[in-house]
C-alpha cells in the first residue's frame, strides 16, 4: 500500500480560499461562517450510524480492511529500540499463524526511533509515523516544534503526526495555528502530513469543525482527531464532523484530505463504525488507507481475533496472538 | 438435628460497596424481646465523610440520567424488593415486635411505595415545573432539579416502610442520599443495601450507614457538601442541634414531624430536594 | 481508490416468532370466533405472503366487547384502586419490553416497516407510554384536574396502520391508567402486534374485559364508535374519516378524540446547522416511509441556502437504502398496501403533471411487494396539489421563503397544523417561530422526536385533544369538560 504523494498546500487552494489565511479576522469571518453542528444531532446521526450492521462477508471484508488502515502506535515514554523492533515484527505480519492477515498501513512512534523503525520495516510496504512538534502537549516555541520534525524526516519518516496549538486556537489566533502547520508542512518535504487537532480539548463539535477546516487550509494531508494521551479521544460523532468537513473541503478544492481516528478504539466492535460513519458521510473513496487511519495498539489483536473467529468457526483465545 | 445456619454480617454500604466501618466499631442490635440479632458497624464521621464524597461522585451521573430511566431503575428496586419479601418480613417482625401478618403488611406497603415514587420520576417537572406568562416578548420556564446531596436520619421505628418513604422521593428526583439507618432497627436498611447493589442503582446514589444517631448526625448536618437534611430519625433535641448546625451551609432541613408512613405521602419529599431553575431567552427574529 | 463497504445481507432472525395460523377476537379476556362477523387475511407488504388468518369482526362481536367492556368498568376496573391498576400496567410495560424483539419483527412483518424502526422506535416507545401510564394511575389528584377525577367509562378506540403496537399504547396505556376500559380497533391491514397484544394483557393477568380487540375494517371501526355503550371515542386515522366520526357523535353525550392527518412544514434558516438538518429532513419525511401524520412533507428553505441545501439532501439521500424490512440495514422499507401505493402514485404523477420537477436517487425495488422510491419535488408552489393534499408517503415537496414572516405565513398555509420543524443556530428565532406556528407540535432543530411525557396532537384539521403528557390525561377523566 502506498502513501498518498502530498500536494503543495499553496496551489491546491482556490484564490477565494487562500484568501482567508490573510489574517487572524479573514480566518475568523471564514470559519466562523461555516454551519454550526448541532451536538445532540450529531450524536443522534453517528449512534444511528453504528447501527449498521456487518455480517458475513462484509463483516470480513471490513476486518481485513480495518487491519490495513492501523497505524500500529506506541509513544510510552518507556519506549526502547526493543520494543520499537518486536512492534515492527507484528506490523507487517500481524498473525503468526495466518500468512493471508494483510499488514498494517504505518508504525507511529515518537521522533528519536524513527530510525530504529525504518530498519526494521525495510523491505515491507509498512511505513513509519513520527509524531512531533512537542507531542502531545504543543507547548513549546516553533523552531523547537521544526526541529523536533526535521529530525524525524531526517531519520526517514514517511509520515509526521504534529499537534495543532491549541492554546492558540482558543484564544482566536487563527493565523497563528494557521502559519504552524504550514511551516511544519514545509519542513515534512515528502512525508505526508496528519494534523492533531486533539478534539477532546476542543470543548465543541463547532470547534472540530473549525480547527479542521484551518488545518486543511494549512495544508494537512490528514486530520486526525487525537493524541490519545487525553480523554476523551476518538469517538464517532468527532469523527462524523471530520469527515463532513473533508467532504466539503473535497468539494470546495477538489483535494481529499484523509481523516484519522486515535485513542480509545480498543476492539473491532469499536472500530468498524469508523468504516462505515466514514464510508457514508465522505464517501466509498475514504475506504482506503491512504485516506484513512485507525491509530491504536490493542485493536489489532482484536482485529485479528474477529478475522480468526470468522475464519475458524469458533471462538479464539486471546493467548494465539502476540503481544509485542 | 436441625441445620445450623450460617449468620449473616451487615457492614456499611458506602459507594456501592460494603465495608466495616474505619473505626473497627461495633454494636449489638436485638430484637424486641431484647435478644441478641447481629452486630452492626457503629460508623463513625469519618465514614459519614466518606459516604458523602461517594454520594456526591455520583450526582453527575444519576442527576444527569433521564428521568425515565431513574424511574425504570427505583421500580427495578421494587421489584427485587418484592421477590426478597419474605427476608425482610422476617427482620421486620423480629426487629419491631410485629406479628408476621403485619410485617408481611409493611414488606407489600413498602414496594408499593417505591412504585409509587418510581412512577413520580418523569411527572414532577410537569406538575412542579411551569411555563410562565411573563409580561415581555420572552420564552420563560422554570424547572425543578436535584439540590444534589441529601442526608437522611431515617425513622427510628418504621425500619421498612418509613425508611424507604424518606430515601425514595430524593433519589428518585435526581439526588444522591446517605442513610443514617434508625440506631436500633438497622437490619432491614443494611438489607435494603444488598437490594440497591443488586437492583441498577449505580455505585454512591444510595449509601447507608449505621451506628448511633447522636453521634453521626450532626457531623451530616454541618458537612459543607451536603444540600438537605432530612430529620425524620431526630428526636427533638437533636433536630434542633442538627438544624443550627445546617444553618452554618444554608443547607435545606425538613424538620421531623409525626407521620404515619402509611398514608399516600404527598408532594412533600418529593419537592424538598427539589431546586427551580428559571430560564428567559428572548422570542425574536 | 477505496473499496465500496457493501453491507451484506443481515436478516433479523424470524425465529423469535410463532404466529397461529388463524386468530379469533380478543373479547372479556379470551379469543373468540365470531358471532356474525367473518374470515380475512393480513398479509406482509414487501412480499405479498399470507401472515395469518384474521377474523373480520361483525355487530355482534362489536356489542359483546362494549358489553364485556362495560361490566368491567363498573365491576372491577373502575372500582380498583389507582396504585393497583397501576400495577398492571407496569407488568404490560415488562413484558412488552421482555417480548420487544419478537414483537418488532412481527410489527415489520404486518406492517413493511425497517426493522431498525420497529426495534428502536415503535418498541421502546410502546413500552415507555404504559411506564409513563402506570404512574399517573394513582396520582390523578395531582394532574390539575380536582382532587378525584373520575373516567368516562368504556373507550372505543380506532388506530391506524402506520404504528400498529405504538398507537396501540398512545390509546390503551391512558384510558387504562384513568379507570376507563377499552374496546380497540387495530387498522385493517395490521391486526397481529394488537392480536400479540392481547396475548400480553392475558400474560399480565389483567381483569377479563378492561381491554377488548376487534379485528376487522373500517366498517367494525364506525360500529365501535357508534355503539350507544361508548362513553369516548379515540380517533387516530385520516382527515376524512375524522369529520365522518365528529358527525357521528354530534348530538350524543360521547367525548371524542381525533388525531388526524397533516402536511407539515420544515422550515430551514440560512444559519441552520446544515449536516443536522438534513438528518432532520431525511427523518422527517422518510421515516416510516412516510407514513406519518406529523411528517415534515414541505420543505421550506429559506432562498439564499436553498441551492447548497438541496445539493447536500440529494447527496443523503443516495445514501438511502430501500428494500427487505427485515434486513437490519434498511432505511426505507415497503409501503403498506396496494392502495396506499396506488394514492402515492397518483399524488406523485400530479406533481408532474403540475409542472414540479421529481427526484429520486437510483433505487432497485423489489419485485414483489409495493414499493415506492424516496423522492423530491422541487418547484413546487403553495398551489400545487403535492404542497396541500397529504400524501403519507416518502415524498418531499420543496418551496421557498425569503423572512421569516413569509415563512409562518407559507408554514401555516394549510388547513392541516398537526407539526412543523424549524432550523436555526439562533434560539431567539426558534422560539419566535414556535409561537407563531400554527401546529401542535414545533421541533427545532430536530423533528419526528416522541415521548410519553410530551403532549402530542394537533391544529385545526389535524383533529383536536393531545395524547402524552399531564395534559392527554384529561381525555379520559371526567373533569376536564
Amino acid at each position: 500500500m502506498t502513501v498518498t504523494v502530498p500536494s503543495t498546500p499553496s496551489t491546491r487552494l482556490p484564490g477565494s480560499l487562500a484568501d482567508t489565511l490573510a489574517s487572524d479576522a479573514s480566518l475568523r469571518r471564514f470559519l466562523h461562517g461555516l454551519p454550526g453542528v448541532d451536538e445532540v444531532g450529531a450524536n443522534a446521526r453517528a449512534a444511528a450510524l453504528s447501527t449498521r450492521s456487518l455480517k458475513t462477508t462484509a463483516k470480513a471484508a471490513a476486518l481485513d480492511l480495518a487491519i490495513t488502515m492501523v497505524d500500529l502506535t506506541t509513544l510510552e515514554g518507556a519506549d526502547t529500540p526493543g520494543k520499537v523492533a518486536a512492534l515492527a515484527a507484528k506490523a507487517r505480519r500481524p498473525d503468526p499463524a495466518d500468512p493471508t492477515a494483510p499488514a498494517v498501513a504505518a508504525l507511529c512512534v515518537y521522533g528519536d526511533l524513527v530510525a530504529v523503525a525504518k530498519r526494521a520495516l525495510a523491505g515491507s510496504d509498512v511505513a513509519v509515523a513520527a509524531v512531533a512538534t512537542a507531542f502531545p502537549s504543543g507547548r513549546a516555541p516553533l523552531e523547537v516544534k521544526l526541529a523536533d520534525t526535521a529530525a524525524a524526516v531526517a531519520q526517514g519518516a514517511d509520515e509526521v503526526d504534529m499537534v495543532i496549538d491549541r492554546g492558540a486556537f482558543l484564544s482566536g489566533r487563527y493565523g497563528r495555528v494557521a502559519e504552524e502547520v504550514a511551516a511544519v508542512r514545509a519542513v515534512c518535504a515528502g512525508a505526508h502530513l496528519k494534523v492533531i487537532l486533539e478534539t477532546g480539548e476542543l470543548g465543541t463539535y463547532d470547534n472540530v469543525r473549525r480547527a479542521a477546516w484551518l488545518a486543511m487550509l494549512a495544508g494537512a494531508d490528514f486530520v486526525k482527531t487525537s493524541t490519545g494521551k487525553i480523554a476523551p479521544a476518538a469517538t464517532l460523532p468527532v469523527t462524523l464532523v471530520l469527515a463532513e468537513a473533508v467532504r466539503d473541503f473535497h468539494e470546495a478544492t477538489g483535494t481529499a484530505v484523509g481523516v484519522k481516528a486515535a485513542g480509545g478504539i480498543r476492539t473491532a466492535k469499536d472500530a468498524l463504525p469508523y468504516l462505515v460513519l466514514v464510508g457514508e458521510t465522505a464517501g466509498a473513496d475514504w475506504l482506503d488507507p491512504t485516506l484513512l487511519r485507525l491509530g491504536a495498539s490493542s485493536l489489532l489483536n482484536d482485529l485479528l481475533m474477529q478475522r480468526a473467529r470468522m475464519a475458524r468457526g469458533r471462538y479464539v483465545s486471546p493467548d494465539d496472538f502476540t503481544l509485542d | 438435628m436441625p441445620r445450623t445456619e450460617v449468620r449473616k454480617t451487615y457492614k456499611l454500604f458506602i459507594g456501592g460497596a460494603f465495608p466495616r466501618s474505619e473505626s473497627g466499631r461495633v454494636y449489638p442490635v436485638t430484637d424486641a424481646r431484647d435478644r441478641f440479632l447481629a452486630h452492626v458497624a457503629m460508623a463513625s464521621r469519618k465514614d459519614a465523610r466518606d459516604a458523602v464524597v461517594a454520594a456526591r461522585a455520583a450526582v453527575a451521573g444519576w442527576s444527569g440520567a433521564t428521568a425515565y430511566n431513574r424511574g425504570q431503575v427505583v421500580y427495578r428496586v421494587a421489584e427485587v424488593l418484592e421477590g426478597r419479601g419474605a427476608q425482610f418480613a422476617d427482620l421486620v417482625a423480629a426487629g419491631e415486635g410485629v406479628s408476621a401478618a403485619v410485617a408481611r403488611r409493611q414488606v407489600g406497603a413498602a414496594v408499593d411505595r417505591l412504585v409509587w415514587y418510581a412512577g413520580w420520576a418523569d411527572k414532577v417537572a410537569a406538575v412542579l415545573g411551569s411555563a410562565n406568562p411573563v409580561a415581555g416578548p420572552f420564552f420563560a420556564f422554570s424547572v425543578p432539579e436535584p439540590t444534589g446531596v441529601v442526608a437522611c436520619l431515617a425513622p427510628q421505628s418504621s425500619s421498612l416502610l418509613g425508611l424507604v418513604s424518606v430515601l425514595a422521593p430524593a433519589v428518585v428526583t435526581g439526588n444522591t442520599t446517605v442513610v443514617l439507618a434508625s440506631q436500633r432497627l438497622p437490619l432491614p436498611a443494611v438489607t435494603l443495601a444488598e437490594v440497591l447493589a443488586t437492583a441498577d442503582i449505580p455505585a454512591g446514589v444510595v449509601n447507608v450507614l449505621t451506628g448511633h444517631t447522636a453521634e453521626v448526625a450532626p457531623w451530616l448536618a454541618s458537612h459543607g457538601d451536603v444540600n438537605g437534611l432530612d430529620l425524620a430519625g431526630a428526636d427533638a433535641e437533636l433536630a434542633l442541634s442538627c438544624e443550627r448546625a445546617a444553618a452554618a451551609t444554608l443547607t435545606r432541613v425538613r424538620r421531623p414531624s409525626v407521620e404515619n408512613y402509611g398514608d399516600e405521602p404527598g408532594l412533600g419529599r418529593l419537592s424538598a430536594w427539589l431546586e427551580t431553575k428559571s430560564v428567559w431567552h428572548p422570542a425574536g427574529r | 481508490m477505496g473499496t465500496e463497504l457493501v453491507y451484506a445481507p443481515a436478516p433479523e432472525s424470524r425465529a423469535t416468532v410463532h404466529l397461529r395460523g388463524s386468530y379469533g377476537l380478543f373479547i372479556d379476556g379470551e379469543f373468540c370466533a365470531t358471532r356474525d362477523g367473518g374470515m380475512t387475511t393480513t398479509t406482509n407488504p414487501a412480499t405479498e405472503e399470507v401472515l395469518a388468518e384474521v377474523t373480520h369482526a361483525g355487530a355482534g362481536d362489536v356489542d359483546a366487547a362494549v358489553r364485556a367492556a362495560r361490566r368491567a368498568q363498573s365491576r372491577t376496573w373502575g372500582r380498583m384502586a389507582g396504585a393497583e391498576r397501576g400495577k398492571y400496567l407496569f407488568r404490560i410495560a415488562r413484558i412488552l419490553q421482555e417480548r420487544s424483539r419478537e414483537l418488532a419483527v412481527v410489527e415489520t412483518l404486518d406492517n413493511g416497516k425497517p426493522i431498525k424502526e420497529s426495534r428502536d422506535v415503535d418498541l421502546p416507545l410502546a413500552a415507555a407510554h404504559f411506564f409513563y401510564h402506570a404512574g399517573w394511575a394513582d396520582k390523578l389528584r395531582y394532574a390539575g384536574y380536582g382532587p378525584d377525577p373520575r373516567p368516562l367509562g368504556v373507550a372505543g378506540q380506532v388506530i391506524p396502520w402506520n404504528f400498529p403496537l405504538l398507537m396501540l399504547a398512545w390509546k390503551v396505556a391512558p384510558a387504562l391508567a384513568t379507570g376507563n376500559t377499552v374496546v380497540l380497533k387495530p387498522a385493517e391491514t395490521t391486526p397481529l402486534t394488537a392480536l400479540l397484544f392481547a396475548e400480553v394483557c392475558q400474560q399480565a393477568d389483567l381483569p377479563a374485559g378492561v381491554v377488548n380487540i376487534l379485528t376487522g375494517a373500517g366498517d367494525v371501526g364506525a360500529a365501535v364508535v357508534a355503539h350507544p355503550g361508548v362513553d369516548k371515542v379515540a380517533f387516530t386515522g385520516s382527515t376524512e374519516v375524522g369529520r365522518q366520526i365528529a358527525a357521528a357523535v354530534a348530538g350524543t353525550a360521547k367525548h371524542v378524540t381525533l388525531e388526524l392527518g397533516g402536511k407539515a412544514a420544515n422550515i430551514v434558516f440560512d444559519d441552520a446547522p446544515v449536516d443536522e438538518a438534513v438528518e432532520g429532513i431525511i427523518r422527517g419525511v422518510f421515516f416510516n416511509q412516510g407514513h406519518v401524520c406529523c411528517a415534515g412533507t414541505r420543505l421550506l428553505v429559506q432562498e439564499s441556502v436553498a441551492d447548497t441545501l438541496l445539493a447536500a439532501l440529494r447527496r443523503r439521500m443516495r445514501t438511502l437504502r430501500l428494500g427487505d424490512p427485515l434486513d437490519k440495514n434498511t432505511d426505507i422499507g415497503a409501503i403498506n398496501s396496494a392502495e396506499q401505493l396506488a394514492r402515492v402514485t397518483a399524488l406523485a404523477a400530479a406533481g408532474d403533471e403540475e409542472g414540479a420537477t421529481r427526484w429520486s436517487p437510483p433505487c432497485d425495488l423489489p419485485r414483489t411487494g409495493y414499493w415506492f422510491p424516496p423522492t423530491l419535488f422541487t418547484g413546487v408552489t403553495q398551489a400545487h396539489r403535492i404542497a396541500r393534499e397529504e400524501i403519507f408517503g416518502p415524498v418531499l415537496s420543496v418551496l421557498t421563503f425569503r423572512t421569516p414572516g413569509e415563512a409562518v405565513e407559507k408554514a401555516n398555509n394549510t388547513p392541516y397544523g398537526l407539526s412543523a420543524g424549524v432550523w436555526t443556530d439562533k434560539g431567539s428565532r426558534a422560539l419566535w417561530m414556535a409561537q407563531r406556528l400554527r401546529a401542535g407540535v414545533v421541533w427545532s432543530n430536530t423533528f419526528n422526536q416522541f415521548d410519553p411525557a410530551s403532549p402530542f396532537g394537533g391544529y385545526k384539521e389535524s383533529g383536536y385533544g393531545r395524547e402524552g403528557g399531564r395534559q392527554g390525561l384529561g381525555a379520559y377523566l371526567d373533569a376536564a369538560y
